[in-house]
């Protein structure tokens, strides 16, 4: 049952994958302004070169054949090659890759360890300085857009890491917050503390098997907004990660770097929240 | 309504009169150059002083609100139509319908939305006018931001589906469009407003993203997300504060915008 539903899972994230690479070259292609190259406004160059420019790129004018052209050489490790920077695109994922990990990692953790620790203490201690204490500080940085946040930590000389954290950061509290509201609220909550039980054995025993399936599910969809993050901070940080390379390939229409982005960091995504899935899964049936 | 309700909604109503009388509160429009003055500290002509090119920074500010409050809900409608074409369809029809609408959610849910969203903007023509960019920046918002809300219109569609009297009106003979827009989308209305108004801070947010990075609204027409791009060069708060105001004014909106909506509505 676990494999058959690991493979499924496997399978419906190839197919999401294809069709997001798929979508981005489409939006690409039929967007406005995709014939024009920043490059082919250069004074310095000549008519031929302008026309040889226009002819590179000629390939990428029929979505489907550009499409299936890259998926054979995906398939044979070819992503092709980044107009903007001139290298290859597995190269440049490559050395840019880490640098994300790292940094959308470490914010991931930080934020996570931070709600986390207090929606437990709001929720434990139930006092009412720590709940306007989360209230307001969740609420003051889901007013704030990402970019601020990056632009925040360049002036305070903060690592781009703690810009991420402050970012996931109120929506974990939130959610965390409301589930172990909802469960602490369980009438066999009520019964268990008239009994005299320990609040940390009602936490372990009792809250924690009913919002811990939903906490994992809510890991996998942070996954995903620290990546997005990842953009506005790593371009205003100057860090050399994915974020800063999408920013680029954006900028300079670079159509063989933004269809590997996308699936990339689709395929990052969907495997966070089918691992999440897998995860919460196995954890009900050994409940049950 | 309590007091928290009632003060957010003076707020919001002061600055979006404030807004609107920016030709009569501005000492000058949002483009004009006091180029005698540039980078000027506040003064009596100009109140949050100038920007680097001599621009008046509080007329900017206030034109600026205008455009970010005025078209973020314009998005947020694009958005909603969408998800309520999209989803409360398909969970009225059912069937294959409701199956292909839920894998289109899920596809969309899934794409990384930042990602495809400055690809989108990013190639726009390089000639594109401010108000071309500002039309554009919040329909690529629209379009792009339509998943969530379909998914949730579906659910509350797929209900109403079975309930009482949608079955007893079909046993009455009503069908197809009529039975749709007689007894469902009225009763969608609440579940369309709240989505509605949902989606108006995440669009504000998304539009300041855009700007800082550059690919916001073009100069010179101002929005929240260009006037953010000068916290860029900002070395330290005590330099010139005043310089925050547009945050400051951000943060104020947003947080009434969190006191309008319900915790439920809210909620992540």
């Amino acid at each position: 049952m676990l494999l058959w539903r690991i493979g499924r899972h496997l399978l419906s994230i190839a197919g999401i994958v294809l069709l997001g690479g798929l979508i981005s070259a489409t939006l690409v292609r039929f967007a406005p302004g995709f014939d024009t190259d920043e490059h082919q406004f250069d004074p310095h160059l000549s008519a031929e070169s302008v026309r040889a420019l226009q002819e590179s790129r000629s390939g990428e004018h029929n979505v489907l054949r550009y499409y299936t052209s890259y998926l054979q050489g995906a398939l044979h490790g070819d992503l092709g090659v980044s107009h903007a920077l001139g290298q290859p695109v597995r190269t440049l994922l490559r050395d840019r890759w880490p640098v994300t990990l790292k940094v959308a990692g470490i914010g991931l953790l930080m934020g996570w360890l931070l709600a986390t620790a207090l929606a437990f203490a709001v929720s434990l201690t139930r006092f009412a300085a720590y709940e306007i204490l989360g209230t307001t500080v969740s609420g003051a940085f889901l007013c704030i857009p990402a970019a601020v946040l990056a632009l925040l930590s360049v002036i305070f000389n903060a690592p781009g890491y703690l810009a991420i954290a402050f970012i996931v950061f109120p929506k974990i509290y939130r959610y965390t917050r409301n589930l172990l509201a909802k469960a602490y609220g369980m009438p066999h909550i009520t019964a268990a503390r008239a009994r005299g039980l320990g609040e940390l054995r009602i936490l372990f025993w009792h809250v924690l098997p009913v919002a811990g399936p939903q906490m994992i599910a809510l890991a996998g969809i942070t996954v995903s907004i620290a990546l997005g993050a990842s953009i506005p901070v790593e371009s205003l940080c100057g860090l050399p990660g994915i974020g800063q390379l999408a920013w680029q390939a954006a900028l300079a229409r670079d159509l063989p770097l933004l269809v590997n982005l996308t699936a990339l960091v689709t395929l990052v995504t969907l495997l966070a929240n089918s691992s999440a899935d897998v995860i919460v899964y196995m954890v009900r049936s050994r409940e049950a | 309504m309590n007091a928290a309700r009632t003060l957010a909604c003076a707020v919001m109503l002061i600055v979006c009169a404030a807004s609107l009388a920016a030709p009569w509160l501005a000492s000058a429009g949002y483009a004009k150059q006091f180029r005698e003055a540039p980078g000027s500290p506040p003064s009596r002509q100009h109140l949050l002083g100038t920007d680097e090119i001599g621009r008046d920074r509080f007329a900017r500010v206030l034109y600026g609100t205008r455009i970010s409050l005025l078209l973020a809900p314009a998005a947020a409608l694009i958005s909603t139509l969408l998800a309520a074409l999209v989803g409360g369809l398909a969970g009225y029809l059912g069937g294959a319908w409701l199956r292909l609408a839920t894998g289109l959610t899920d596809l969309f849910l899934s794409l990384p939305w930042l990602f495809l969203l400055i690809t989108v903007r990013a190639i726009l023509p390089l000639n594109v006018s401010p108000v071309f960019s500002v039309m554009i920046t919040f329909l690529i918002l629209g379009l792009l931001g339509w998943a969530a809300s379909a998914r949730v219109l579906c659910t509350s569609a797929q209900s109403l589906r079975s309930s009482d009297f949608v079955v007893q009106a079909r046993a009455s003979g009503l069908h197809g469009s009529r039975l749709f827009f007689v007894h469902v989308l009225p009763n969608l209305k609440p579940v369309l407003y709240a989505q509605f108004w949902i989606s108006i801070p995440v669009f504000i947010l998304s539009e300041a993203n855009l700007g800082i990075l550059g690919l916001g609204v073009a100069e010179p027409l101002p929005s929240w997300g260009s006037l953010l791009r000068e916290l860029e060069g900002l070395v330290s708060f005590r330099e010139e504060p005043w310089r925050l105001v547009p945050l400051l004014l951000l943060i104020v909106v947003m947080t009434s915008f969190q006191m309008l909506l319900s915790k439920e509505e809210v909620a992540v």
